[in-house]
């Protein structure tokens, strides 16, 4: 009988911090930007200059470093890792080797086998580096150090992952907390978040651990799948050959589906850490510990079961609605201004979702208001507009966050509540349509449905349709 | 009286009271440049018409009443290793030979807040390693005393500008005592702050946990006030210290005075051993006394740990040096190998060609240090000497208010004399290096002259913040 393997899995997660300034100068983290625009003699490495530390960024890693249960260095430092390559203007990343910032933690992933604990070994904060682009036509290589000194923080994980679903499991989870906590978008296909995949394969009841190797440019769920199903085959295949895996850093190519040694451990760096001399230690108090955990945001697990006592919505709707921070957000804020808990998720669930996935957004995407959708549900439960008019002024709203009272109003989409009008009409329809009015009269109560899809049309959609349906019977 | 004999506090009072102009000063201070620099090469990089028009612009501000603080209109030389915003900044070495910084480092700019107007840039040690100012790549600068010798190291060109009367003061960096040395060797006074005194932003960095940037002058009275000026809390540089916020003197002026009667002064027996030429031994010895005949307790102590001080300094400035001189890799900024095959051929070549000897020996020595596998037996036990070097000093500093001792073995050697023997030169920091080490502030004051006529340093060193007890008890010497 063949034999059985098991996949051992850990993961080194970097989370791309939301901080307006960079991790040591001033210089903004926005995206885009012309090469070299967002920099300063800092993050471009100038000589004489030296960096200060953005308290923001000790913040953020705190917060993520408390919400993954890890304990809270409180004598932490920086140091520097030695490498030269042109992405790196100072010729050394500073990052954290000895003293990380968040040690020892655990986040809770469910999967299909169940519940489980992930270890956190630690959390430390360092800086990005800038990027280099080959001008092939010029055969020369630039620089842009717009990215130079964006702030980081790398998650690094215990070997306690055992596939794929788990690995997923994961990073959903660190996902949404680091979401909740406002402290970065972890986007995988935009690099904010980057996750490299340490994997080694050892016989089902081995107590060590086999050879792992790390493999690197994993850009989607998708790609970290298929990447970890590959490099497994890849090193049974190698153990049940008689060969031994080798202690690599491997690439992921998501076209061909095939990882490449990069380096092999033997031509590995070093990287000649040391305490960097310019950035005093950092004291984190007992009180600054306190006051980051105060400021907590309710998690998702918290506020499912918030929601579930609180709302009386579907369990299905408050797992959708809380997937995304900024939805359950606009939701709550919604629901605080109109009091409607079910109309609220209606039009999220509904309206919301459905342009979200035409127009290929993210639910963070979404621009509108909490004021202007609570405005929009007043304007239907008036009956100042009906549903489909709804839909359509919805519609404007998603793309451009106007106040739907006042674009009601200036487009004159008002239903008309003035009897005389819509009698006027509905006489006119009747008189119009002979066949349909002697159908009906004639015990055919579908054809009354005809007349007033007519009666909307010649208002303009701008009738209530039930006043429409009152009125057509009166006079038939 | 001759323009150039003022001291830089009496020529920024003679411009205020309109005897003499900044125009004038500058133009004397030309003047003698030109007569001199041909024999001591103090200077690196010099804009004449740039100084001549600071110094008018100046003065016009200084008629206009917009400026009176005590350097107005007074000319400055900054050593290479500071940052001059427009003006190039070498650190003496090739590889920067066509750097010219975009911003000026903070003490330039509080100097020049203040009205100094800065004449150029002086030579150095390159990168600020040595003891000679040999390892320059833009030539020796020589002793104003006698031009068969050095200057000292590494801030030899600061020093000999004051000593020759090339500037009226100048700024050196003090990393393991390139400030005190060759002030002892050129004859004038030299300061290194408390570590954090004045902000390091804009200093191109060697050791960073020990660099510290301070006054070369002619006397203790301009020294105290440029140090007033240049000591700031600066946010750019995290290691910089609010010494205002937490009470910690900074009005150095005030310490002007003439009495040390009570002072208890130590002098450290391991400070007068092998090594220590006799005829500095006894200036220093008699500027010992001078100060007990004012009325200071002088007393001898052991102060132990003095032989660890040499191996830890050069292995933990060394270590930094290799991490801090990567970022001159040809690609930014600076020099580049003109021919090369590739991205590593590249850096090979460039640095190589770029770096003197005497870094490349530091750079090889920093990462030999911090290598892995002989980090924890080099670096952290180096570290660990550096704390206990400091904890020897608190227990001196319980019983005395300041140390005394001199500032190096010997008087100014002849040019060429030491760079054959590397340790030979790094053993003769052995009496200044324990101070950085420690992060304390000592000064360098002339005590005499050697039969060969170059000059003799003292050195008092004092406990962290004690800046005023130094200026104190070197003012009432300088005024015996």
């Amino acid at each position: 009988m063949a034999k059985q393997y098991e996949t051992v899995i850990g993961l080194e997660v970097h989370v791309e911090l939301a901080t307006k300034t960079k991790i040591f100068c001033g210089c903004s983290t926005a995206f885009g930007g012309a090469p070299n625009t967002h920099t300063c003699p800092v993050c471009t490495g100038m000589p004489g200059s030296l960096p200060v530390l953005n308290r923001q960024v000790v913040n953020a890693a705190m917060a993520v470093g408390l919400a993954t249960n890890c304990t809270i260095t409180q004598y932490c430092k920086f140091d520097r890792k030695n490498y030269f390559y042109p992405d790196n203007p100072q010729n050394y990343q500073i990052s954290q080797l000895y003293l990380p910032i968040c040690r020892n933690g655990h986040v809770d992933i469910e999967t299909s086998e169940g519940k489980k604990s992930v270890g956190i070994h630690e959390i430390h904060m360092e800086e990005d580096a800038g990027k280099l682009i080959h001008d092939e036509w010029e055969d020369c290589s630039l620089v842009d150090y717009n990215r130079s000194g964006v702030p980081l923080i790398e998650i690094v994980s215990e070997p306690d992952m055992r596939s794929a679903e788990e690995v997923i499991a994961y990073l959903e989870k660190l996902r949404m907390i680091v979401q909740y906590l406002g402290a970065s978008d972890c986007k995988l296909n935009e690099g904010s978040m980057r996750a490299d995949v340490n994997l080694s394969v050892r016989e089902v009841g081995a107590e060590t651990f086999g050879t792992r190797t790390e493999m690197k440019n994993l850009n989607s769920f998708r790609a970290i799948t298929h990447a970890i199903a590959g490099e497994r085959e890849r090193q049974i295949e190698l153990l049940e050959s008689g060969q031994q895996v080798t202690q690599e850093t491997r690439r992921w190519d998501d076209a061909k589906e095939y990882s490449y040694a990069m380096r092999s451990k033997e031509d590995a760096q070093d990287y000649r850490y040391f305490p960097d001399p310019d950035l005093p230690p950092i004291y984190i108090s007992d009180e600054w510990i306190a006051q980051i955990r105060d400021s907590q945001p309710e998690f998702r697990e918290e506020k499912m079961a918030r929601y579930k006592t609180e709302f009386d919505i579907p369990e299905y709707d408050i797992g959708i609605i809380t997937d995304s921070k900024h939805l359950a957000d606009l939701f709550e804020e919604t629901v605080a201004i109109c009091g409607q808990p079910k109309k609220v998720s209606n039009w999220l669930m509904g309206e919301t979702l459905r342009l979200l996935k035409e127009k290929g957004m993210d639910p963070e995407e979404i621009c509108f208001s909490p004021e202007n959708l609570a405005k929009l549900i007043g304007l239907v439960d008036s009956k100042a507009v009906n549903s489909t008019v709804a839909k359509e002024v919805f519609e404007v709203m998603f793309a451009e966050d106007m106040d739907p009272e006042k674009y009601v109003e200036e487009k004159g989409l008002k239903t008309v509540n003035d009897e005389g009008a819509l009698r006027k009409a509905v006489e006119e329809v009747i008189r119009a349509n002979p066949q349909s009015v002697a159908d009906y009269r004639g015990g055919k109560e579908k054809a009354i449905g005809f007349l007033v899809g007519q009666t909307m049309k010649a208002m303009r959609g701008k009738a209530d349709p039930g006043t429409v349906n009152k009125v057509l019977k009166e006079l038939l | 009286m001759d323009i150039l004999a003022y001291s830089a506090v009496e020529l920024s009072a003679a411009i205020k009271q309109g005897t003499v102009t900044a125009v004038d000063a500058m133009a004397a201070v030309l003047s003698r440049i030109d007569e001199r620099e041909s024999d001591i090469n103090a200077y690196v990089t010099m804009d004449r018409e740039q100084a001549l028009k600071a110094a008018a612009a100046v003065q016009e501000k200084i008629e206009k009443g917009e400026l009176n603080g005590v350097l107005a209109g007074v000319p400055v030389a900054v050593k290479d290793n500071l940052c001059t915003e427009g003006m190039r900044t070498t650190c003496s070495s090739k590889i920067l030979e066509n750097f010219v910084p975009t911003f000026s480092a903070e003490a330039v700019v509080n100097l020049e807040k203040a009205g100094a107007v800065v004449i150029g840039k002086t030579n150095m040690d390159e990168f600020a390693m040595g003891s000679t100012t040999e390892t320059s790549a833009y030539g020796v600068t020589r002793n104003p005393w006698n031009t068969d010798h050095v200057p000292g190291g590494s801030s030899g060109g600061s020093a000999a500008a004051v000593a020759a009367g090339e500037c009226y003061f100048a700024l050196g960096s003090d990393t393991g005592g390139s400030i005190r040395q060759p002030a002892s060797f050129c004859g004038v006074v030299g300061l290194k702050p408390t570590y954090g005194t004045v902000s390091r932003y804009g200093l191109v960095a060697y050791g960073s946990s020990l660099d510290q940037i301070g006054p070369l002058t002619k006397n203790v009275a301009d020294c105290a006030a440029v140090l007033e000026v240049i000591a700031s809390h600066d946010v750019k540089d995290a290691t910089s210290i609010n010494r205002k916020e937490e009470n910690k003197d900074t009005d150095f002026t005030a310490a002007l005075v003439d009495d040390v009667k009570g002072m208890k002064i130590g002098i450290p027996r391991d400070y007068f051993g092998e090594g220590l030429d006799g005829e500095v031994k006894d200036a220093v010895l008699a500027a010992a006394k001078q100060l007990a005949a004012k009325g200071a307790v002088v007393e001898e102590f052991d102060l132990s740990l003095v032989a660890y001080a040499i191996p830890a300094y050069y292995t933990i400035a060394a270590a930094e040096a290799s991490s801090n001189l990567e970022r001159f890799d040809g690609i930014k900024y600076g020099y580049r190998a003109a021919s090369f095959e590739g991205l590593h051929d590249m850096y090979k070549k460039t640095r190589s060609e770029g770096f003197g000897a005497e870094v490349k020996r530091r750079i090889m020595l920093g990462s030999f240090v911090l290598s892995s596998g002989y980090y924890d037996a080099y670096y952290l036990k180096a570290l660990k000497v550096k704390a206990m070097i400091k904890n020897a000093f608190d227990d001196a500093f319980a019983k005395y208010d300041l140390i005394l001792g001199p500032v190096a073995p010997t008087t100014a050697p002849k040019l060429g004399e030491s760079l054959s023997d590397p340790l030979k030169m790094y053993l003769g920091d052995i009496y200044t290096i324990s101070v950085n080490l420690a992060g304390l502030p000592a000064i360098s004051l002339p005590c005499g002259k050697d039969s060969k006529g170059l000059p003799i340093g003292l050195q008092l060193i004092a406990d962290s913040f004690q800046e005023k007890k130094l200026i104190q008890a070197a003012y009432t010497y300088e005024k015996q």
